[in-house]
């Protein structure tokens, strides 16, 4: 075992007993282990062994929501951009997982793209949440970002050694169920994964959980299954979502499932409540609610790290 | 029908929520709420909606949340509407027509064209 890794057991093992309010999850071989944040800033040498940011995933910024729960969405957006600029070692990519647009208008998507060109960040990859792809004729986000996929919404690239593997599931729903991703897109993930390394640290992000969180809102994909068991083999997943506007994780194998906070507004926990709409907060209590996901390599090429942080 | 019945009463709830309790609007106002459709607390009401062919029935979203009317054939599609907007749509031929919000997808509806 490497002093490093030791070093983050070690960590890990330490401040399991601390909890508090800033919490950066190590992903180990699989396991994921909190550590706390504090210690993390205050000790340079080892904030520096946690290694150099990767991305940073933003979520479900709305831009177009004026309600309510939160007024002012590009404020907070724009706070959000604030902090990821403000990190001392700049993320390599940037990484959003829909809900860009609240409403899917063209106006709203040229303020998010406006708020997108603040970050120093420049390397951007998105996909569409339900909320982009609510225009009648479905074509503003792919106006504006369907390059990447060549308008299919999925494509997948490499950056530091991780295979990355953007995935749709707002388009294809069934009537009364889950997303959905589709024959296709699945056919599609077993090639582009076929004959990569299992060694590759692989992440997956879709707008959707790509794991049942909560089926009568919606909260899952019907058909994640079979994606699921083409990623098995490789030994170091992270699969990354946005959509329920809060952090739900589990670790399942060798796979770390992780949904992100909203930039915009909160939404209630599973089932409480008559359906998955903005939860109104006190607002000194906002901020404390949104927030962005930043994944940093451990030990590479072993193990992501990630590590959430509220406006607050 | 149990549509039919309980329509005076979504419809004095629609009037209410539209304008306030303390509004009273004549009847001779209401005739076109009889092919409306609320969409409220992510459902759709009253589900199902029973018209005569030739009717043209709105929709209109009372909830914070957007949501969408997409016809499961394809038949019809509204862009998201915001809170209080509407969509609109004329049946012309009797029939069952299904449809769902793209957003909330388990949000089902039918309209029964006769």
């Amino acid at each position: 075992m490497s002093d490093e890794s030791l070093l983050s057991r070690r960590n890990a093992l330490k401040c399991m007993a601390y909890g508090g309010a800033g919490t950066l999850f190590a992903l180990s071989g699989g396991v994921l282990a909190p550590i706390n944040l504090a210690m993390a800033a205050d000790d340079a040498s080892g904030a520096a062994k946690l290694g150099k940011p990767l991305f940073v995933q933003i979520s479900d910024t709305h831009i177009g929501f004026n309600k309510e729960a939160n007024p002012d969405v590009d404020a907070t957006f724009g706070q959000t951009i604030d902090i990821v600029n403000g990190m001392a070692i700049q993320p390599a990519l940037i990484i959003h997982t829909g809900d860009i647009t609240h409403l899917s208008k063209p106006a709203e998507f040229d303020t998010a793209q406006q708020l997108f060109s603040r970050l120093r960040t420049t390397e951007i990859h998105t996909v569409p949440g339900e909320h982009d792809t609510s225009d009648a004729t479905v074509t503003e986000y792919f106006n504006r970002f369907g390059k990447a996929s060549k308008n299919k919404g999925y494509y997948s690239f490499d950056h530091a050694g991780v295979h990355f593997v953007a995935l749709i599931n707002v388009l294809q729903f069934k009537p009364g169920g889950l997303g959905t991703l589709g024959a296709d897109q699945l056919a599609w993930v077993a090639a582009d994964l076929k004959g990569r390394s299992s060694s590759t640290p692989i992440v997956v992000f879709a707008h959707m959980p790509l794991w049942t969180i909560y089926e009568p809102w919606g909260w899952g994909t019907g058909d994640a299954d079979q994606l699921l068991g083409q990623l098995r083999r490789f030994g170091s997943v992270t699969v990354l979502n946005g959509h329920i506007h809060q952090i739900v994780q589990k670790v399942e194998g060798n796979m770390t499932f992780h949904t992100a906070r909203s930039t915009s507004y909160p939404q209630p926990v599973a089932g409480v409540g008559t359906g998955p709409g903005p939860l109104k907060v006190p607002s000194d209590q906002l901020a404390g609610m949104l927030g962005i996901t930043s994944v940093s390599v451990v030990s590479h090429p072993r193990s992501l790290a990630l590590d959430d942080r509220s406006l607050a | 029908m149990i549509s039919i019945r309980f329509r005076p009463w979504l419809t004095a709830v629609s009037v209410a929520l539209l304008w306030g309790s303390m509004v009273c609007v004549p009847a001779a106002a209401q005739t076109s709420d009889a092919n409306k459709i609320l969409i409220q607390e992510f459902m759709f009401m009253p589900n199902p909606l029973t018209v005569k062919a030739g009717s043209t029935v709105t929709w209109v979203n009372m909830d914070d949340e957007p949501h969408t009317v997409v016809s499961n054939t394809a038949m019809f599609r509204s862009g998201a509407l915001d809170t209080k907007e509407s969509f609109s749509f004329k049946f012309t031929q009797p029939g069952t027509y299904h449809f769902t919000c793209s957003i909330h997808p388990r949000m089902v509806g039918i309209i029964v064209v006769e």
